[in-house]
């Protein structure tokens, strides 16, 4: 397993890479220098600019800058933001947690609606279930997360004030209520990424379920007298999991999209609203290193996908 | 087909007859199968009526889009206004009619610029027997890794200005979303045209215009590629949908087409305060995303099954 894991981290190394390359490039073909903005900008001291100047190296030739920003940020040393009078690396941290419960949550919310509803569909393929089912799917991946934002703002927050709209962490209070409250605000951005993770996640389980359901195999398993129960729970499902980890794995990139525009929608103070901020005050420094730590996310969300892979699938070898 | 000797052993001579019987060409097959599709059908005229509405539309209701009326702000439907009215007083009817063009226009250059590039990296790969086809794929995979948006808001952030410069405010903002959009959109159009590369490549249609001489790129342009159209229609309809949300996701952001520009995206942007005292604001817009990208999901399904050779409908 030790050995599995190391072999998976060292193919993450050249993708992490790529996406570096990639990122540096658009920044460096970007027209004018990224710091110009800062030479009117009476509140940035010129030393401040300078040694920015320097830890990205703008007048040194491409291959060099990019090797050195490369060390600078594998060091740790992201930049400074102009906006928050912070370093970049303290601020990320400090918005990082956020998001991170809010997607996990919402996967997890995702996963629990799909697979119930996925391998229930598929054992009755072209039923009532499975057709209400397959319509509601494609209702929820065409509803673009930031319509349902706004509806559910709309419904519960104004119509039926049951949720505030405005994600707070400052709440002042303490145990259960903290909790209560915490878990209040965090209902809605929850619901909408989660349900609309939900629609396709459901299309995956049902279509992999069924490649499953006709194999010789669970006919071998009813055959032993097994319970209808245990066929689809051990003998079905465990399989047709495989290939959902990895549309799941896919599916990362848009899982983070749509947290960007949910924290933006709820003000939740994640890295995705920090990249919106920063955006638009101009911060290219939080801008480059938010769009690099999104892409860590996605690869790091890659690997635990490779991981549970070869854990469902006995027949990938660890060694 | 009568009389002549058939090519492969698994052909059955029974259906084959049959077939030549009813001769049917096989677009229209694909829309006969097509039509047994209710949802997809149903789709297609929705969709259809929105296309008409938004371009016939504007010389219908002729009221300008930048139309400023301080005594009609914020009004719910009405005759007058059957979309009722934003803050300053100005026809959402409008502004939703000469959105819409710009977002169904951005959809569909969108898809062309996806699909061109996806088709030609996937036919590379596909066809290379050396060392293109790994090294596209790992670029592919590499693409498919990328966060998306993040990645699209820092390219707009960086190049929005210098663009605007040379092609005008609207044209450059244009040029700039459609093919960054598309340029993060192929991928999936790349994994399906190689792997139907691969496997066609060995077909033995394509060895017989090989014996006959036929350079590689006529085996890829006359002989592969048509027989891989299918699937690659169907994604190239599915990336219409995603390049509306995507585009209506930046102007939502405030990061797309500028204000006096109102995609539907940037309606929600703007109607987004308002919610509370003019909901139709932000439901109207909103809703013709949702229909527009709801129809085109259920027209690339029907396609789906209207072209899937194996499926009988």
């Amino acid at each position: 397993m030790a050995t599995y894991l190391l072999r998976r981290l060292l193919i993450a190394i050249p993708s992490l890479l790529g996406i570096s390359l990639i990122l540096f490039t658009v920044l460096a073909l970007a027209p004018g220098d990224p710091f110009s903005e800062m030479a009117t900008n009476p509140n940035v001291p010129p030393e401040v600019r300078e040694a920015l100047r320097a830890s990205f190296g703008l007048n040194d030739p491409i291959m060099v800058r990019y090797l050195r920003w490369l060390s600078a940020m594998a060091q740790g040393d992201w930049g400074f933001s102009f906006a928050s009078r912070i370093n970049v690396d303290t601020l990320i941290l400090q918005r990082v947690p956020t998001t991170l419960f809010v997607v996990g949550t919402s996967q997890i919310l995702a996963l629990c609606i799909a697979l119930p509803v996925g391998i229930y569909a598929a054992t009755r393929p072209y039923s009532i279930f499975d057709q209400i089912a397959n319509t509601l799917a494609f209702v929820g991946f065409s509803l673009p997360t930031f319509f349902t934002g706004l509806l559910l703002i709309l419904l519960f927050s104004i119509k039926l004030d049951w949720f505030p709209f405005v994600y707070r962490s400052d709440i002042a209070a303490t145990g259960w209520r903290w909790y209560w409250e915490m878990f209040r605000q965090a209902i809605m951005p929850i619901t909408v990424l989660g349900l609309f993770q939900a629609a396709s996640y459901t299309r995956y389980v049902r279509s992999a379920v069924l490649d499953v359901i006709r194999l010789d195999y669970v006919t071998t398993a009813r055959a032993k007298g097994l319970s209808e129960k245990r066929v689809t729970l051990r003998h079905i499902t465990r399989n047709a999991l495989i290939p959902v980890v990895t549309l799941v794995a896919l599916q990362m990139p848009a899982v983070f999209g749509g947290a960007i525009v949910t924290e933006q929608i709820f003000r939740i103070p994640g890295i995705g609203s920090l990249l919106i901020d920063a955006i638009l005050a101009n911060d290219t420094p939080v801008i480059m290193a938010v769009t690099f730590v999104f892409a860590c996310l996605v690869v790091l969300f890659n690997l635990i996908a490779d991981l549970l892979y070869g854990w469902l699938d006995p027949r990938i070898s660890f060694g | 087909m009568a009389g002549s000797t058939l090519a492969s052993p698994s052909a059955d001579p029974a259906v084959a007859g049959a077939g030549a019987a009813i001769s049917v060409s096989p677009g229209r097959e694909t829309w006969r199968r097509f039509r047994r599709h209710k949802l997809a059908m149903a789709s297609a005229v929705i969709l259809g009526l929105l296309i008409l509405g938004v371009v016939v539309g504007p010389w219908i209701w002729t009221i300008p889009i930048n139309d400023i009326d301080f005594s009609a702000q914020l009004q719910g439907p009405s005759l007058a206004h059957p979309f009722g009215t934003d803050d300053l007083g100005q026809d959402i009817l409008a502004r939703m009619m000469y959105g819409g063009r710009i977002s169904l226009a951005v959809g569909l250059a969108a898809m062309v610029v996806a699909t061109t590039v996806g088709v030609l990296i996937g036919a590379t790969a596909g066809m290379s027997r050396k060392v293109a086809d790994p090294v596209l794929m790992w670029v592919t995979d590499l693409f498919l890794s990328l966060p998306q948006l993040p990645l699209l808001l820092l390219v707009i952030y960086l190049f929005r200005e210098q663009l605007k410069a040379v092609f005008g405010v609207e044209g450059g903002v244009f040029i700039l979303i459609v093919v960054v959009i598309g340029g993060l959109r192929w991928m999936p159009v790349a994994r399906l045209v190689r792997a139907q590369f691969l496997s066609l490549r060995e077909k033995e249609f394509v060895e017989a215009a090989k014996a006959q001489g036929a350079t590689k790129l006529r085996q890829m342009t006359r002989h592969i590629l048509p027989n891989a159209v299918g699937p690659v229609i169907v994604a190239s309809t599915i990336e219409v949908s995603s390049a509306i949300i995507a585009e209506s996701t930046l102007s939502f952001l405030g990061l797309g087409f500028p204000p006096d520009i109102p995609t539907w995206g940037r309606l929600l942007f703007d109607a987004k305060d308002h919610l509370d005292t003019a909901p139709h604001w932000a439901l109207f817009p909103g809703a013709a995303i949702f229909l527009t990208v709801l129809s085109i999901n259920f027209i690339g399904d029907g396609l789906r099954d209207a072209l899937d050779p194996r499926r009988v409908i």
